[in-house]
């Protein structure tokens, strides 16, 4: 047994357990190159409206998730660290509606206030 | 794989959703078989994951609210090479830069679990290299907004005044974790080529023995950097 100084021996077992083949990063690099090729595109040919805002966020949740599976080696890690990792940023989802529903608000109330300044301060109508 | 290399709590370690429950619920250190350096760094990047988390959410929000026009990433970042400008060129070479570094770092963790450390020095070197580029075009970039293009965190000439508050905030915080990054690169290509991971060599700050696990916990924040410029990249950038 080889053990470190605070007991643990993970040390050798994680080392074991690391030897990934070299292919599987090529693979995944190769796919990163193709898919940021892909979302320089949408921007390269102008792709406008909907179909822009999906391929953006396809290309960028596909590019993400390569990254924390293979790159970070969320894919050879116990669910009890997966988990950890990937649930409590979905916590962010609810600042990302609060922040929406804010900023229509906020939207809104600065057109009706600029537009009401553009009345008062509108030149007086020559036939008075 | 021999048992006696196994922690004695390893031994009976359930996979999936049972061992999910199990670890969590063992009242012991719940990541079983994880170096606390890995741990650490995980809990570190959830946590920057919520500070970046907030900054995009606050873009939103100041994009959303905003009655001026917000001005055309694909304009403002063009550059023209003799010719006619070529959209958000910079923006797509500071991508793939960054995407090149990361997959040599991926390499160097993979080598360094093999204990090859020469190749792990010069991915290492090469990850580094790549970083302080990408550093470079960040400062290349910044030069060009500030002093050509006369944007301001308060204003500018193109539009929305939000957009320079976001694009500073937001690429600046990053290029920090570049910067750091790239510090961080150096010391240890200078550690591995020193040979103080294979002796386990004291660090002169934690007094911990060195480790091949150090370059994938260092991995882990290089790809984190990757993964964040990533969201930038298609939230600040092309949307």
């Amino acid at each position: 047994m080889d053990h470190t100084a605070d007991g643990h021996t993970q040390v050798v077992r994680e080392e074991e357990a690391i030897q990934h083949p070299l292919g599987v990063y090529f693979k995944i690099w190769i796919l990163l190159f193709v898919l940021s090729a892909l979302s320089y595109a949408v921007d390269f040919y102008q792709v406008q409206g909907y179909l822009r805002w999906f391929l953006i966020l396809l290309f960028m949740v596909l590019k993400a998730g390569l990254i924390i599976a293979v790159f970070m080696h969320m894919v050879w890690e116990r669910l009890a660290m997966v988990y950890f990792i990937l649930l409590p940023p979905v916590l962010l989802l609810t600042l990302v509606a609060i922040g929406s529903l804010e900023a229509d608000w906020t939207f809104f109330q600065r057109g009706v206030y600029f537009l009401k300044e553009l009345i008062l301060e509108a030149p007086a109508s020559p036939h008075h | 794989m021999s048992t006696e290399t196994m922690a004695p709590d390893s031994l009976e370690l359930k996979p999936g959703l049972a061992g999910f429950f199990d670890d969590w619920s063992s009242d012991q250190r719940a990541f079983k078989g994880v170096p606390w350096g890995k741990a650490m760094m995980w809990i570190f990047l959830v946590s920057d994951t919520f500070i970046f988390g907030c900054f995009l959410a606050s873009y939103m929000t100041v994009r959303v609210s905003t009655l001026d026009p917000w001005p055309s990433a694909s304009e403002v970042f063009a550059l023209s090479f003799g010719g006619a400008p070529i959209p958000l060129i910079l923006i797509a070479i500071m991508t793939f830069v960054l995407i090149t570094s990361s997959g040599t770092m991926a390499l160097a963790v993979n080598y360094g679990y093999r204990k090859n450390k020469w190749v792990t020095f010069w991915l290492l070197l090469a990850t580094a290299l790549l970083g302080a580029t990408f550093v470079g075009m960040q400062v290349f970039e910044w030069s060009k907004l500030i002093l050509e293009e006369g944007v301001r965190p308060w204003g500018n000439p193109m539009g929305a005044a939000q957009f320079g508050s976001v694009f500073f905030m937001v690429t600046g915080f990053h290029g920090f974790h570049v910067s750091i990054g790239v510090i961080f690169l150096f010391i240890f290509s200078y550690k591995v080529a020193r040979g103080h991971l294979d002796d386990q060599t004291q660090g002169w700050f934690t007094k911990r023995g060195g480790n091949y696990e150090e370059i994938e916990i260092l991995g882990l924040y290089w790809h984190f950097v990757d993964l964040v410029w990533v969201f930038i990249f298609a939230f600040f950038y092309l949307w």
